[in-house]
């Protein structure tokens, strides 16, 4: 069978590529840190030696739109590309292309439909900066096949948090039955506090430092009982109006485990949102 | 009222860069001309098999016409959808974040809950 060997659970910040690729004036001063952070976590993963990688994260209203839209869908296609004009445009972001590891794709679609999910699935998808920014900080040389899970964390009515976390923990039985003998890992990406397009965006720190605080505990410390006891989607407006966000890193939660501490933790408190990076090795590390 | 129609007005603007200049150049006329020949538009089908049904109230038509984006966020227009447009066309004509901030201010008399966005 297939060997899970790591569960990466991250924040994606768009804003990444441009600070950590601009020079001179145009470098933000809280640049070299955060490079030195990512560069840091990117090791986390480098050390696991991974063959593919299930990649979970939530379009942006890119492809997927209001007229016919998912709560849950795997990507099953040889290729994905990636970033769209308007994340060109505020963001920077390059133009990409993945390439898709098929069999994992169908067999997680299988199974996961056996399993109790109603997965959608896409055989032409492109992907947005949810799922590349984990790529630029973690596996910048985009050198492995990818199994990419959306989730709908953007456009009510949205699955409540158990189902998020009901999902990471079928994700992972699906990837340690996998009959295969490749490395896994499974990196999902979200948000802590975060408000856009509210009037408290874009503040010096996230909207809701203690929020923030609470959440990393949660998950820092695989406290899934206590999370999902004060953590529901009318809570979540709270924080912040993008806070749902979170629900991906609860589903990374579910794939990690109950009462399953992080073996890699770290934060950086920027404006706007605050940074959070886990890993954990199921099997430690060889 | 049609927080989906609104939606879907920001969306496929936004996605298209001669329409974010159209929109920011004339937008009654860009609102007046979407919503006659888009709005009703199946955006994964032909041309021939559009909805008959769809179209704005006078509230959301001069809002959009505008560019009042606290009365989007009012209206429940998706957040993320309009902020995304109006960084756009918007923060071109200031410096650093000061639209994101300018933007932030201009909605500072709401407070939680805010207006529904489900559609």
């Amino acid at each position: 069978m297939a060997e899970l060997v790591a569960v990466i659970a991250s924040t994606h910040h768009p804003f990444y590529y441009k600070a950590s690729t601009a020079t001179g004036e145009d470098r933000p001063p809280f640049a070299d840190e955060w490079v030195r952070k990512v560069t840091a976590f990117r090791e986390t993963l480098t050390r696991a030696r991974p063959d593919v990688l299930v990649m979970v994260g939530s379009d942006h209203f890119h492809q997927l739109w209001l007229d016919n839209m998912p709560q849950f869908l795997v990507g099953k296609a040889p290729f994905y590309d990636a970033n769209w004009y308007n994340e060109e445009r505020e963001f920077g972001l390059p133009r990409m292309v993945m390439r898709g590891q098929e069999d994992l794709s169908a067999y997680v679609l299988r199974e996961g439909l056996d399993a109790g999910f109603d997965l959608a699935f896409s055989n032409e998808l492109r992907i947005d900066h949810s799922i590349t920014c984990p790529i630029i900080t973690l596996r910048p040389q985009n050198d492995l096949p990818i199994v990419p899970v959306y989730t709908n964390i953007f456009a009510p009515p949205l699955p409540r948090p158990k189902r998020f976390v009901q999902l990471g923990q079928t994700l992972r039985e699906l990837v340690e039955s996998w009959p295969s003998d490749q490395r896994v890992a499974i990196i999902g990406t979200g948000h802590l506090s975060l408000e856009l397009g509210g009037p408290r965006q874009f503040g010096p720190h996230g909207p809701d430092p203690e929020f923030d605080r609470r959440a990393v505990e949660w998950i820092s410390t695989g406290d899934l009982e206590g999370c999902l006891s004060e953590v529901t989607l009318d809570s979540l407006h709270a924080p912040g109006n993008a806070t749902h966000g979170f629900m991906d890193f609860m589903l990374m939660m579910g794939v990690a485990g109950e009462g399953r501490p992080a073996d890699y933790v770290d934060t950086y408190d920027l404006f706007h949102t605050m940074e959070a990076y886990f890993t954990w090795y199921p099997g430690g590390l060889s | 009222m049609s927080r989906y129609l609104l939606n879907k007005f920001l969306f496929t603007v936004d996605r298209d860069p001669e329409l974010v200049e159209r929109y920011r150049a004339d937008p009654a006329d860009t609102v007046r001309w979407w919503e006659d020949e888009q709005a009703n538009r199946i955006l994964n089908c032909h041309g021939a098999e559009s909805s008959t049904w769809l179209r704005f109230d006078d509230t959301e038509r001069t809002a959009l016409s505008t560019h009042d984006y606290p009365a989007l966020f009012e209206l429940g227009a998706h957040p993320f959808l309009t902020l995304t447009l109006f960084i756009a066309m918007f923060e071109r004509d200031h410096d650093g974040l000061g639209f994101q901030l300018e933007y932030a201010r201009r909605l500072a008399h709401f407070s939680l809950p805010y207006p529904d966005i489900t559609t």
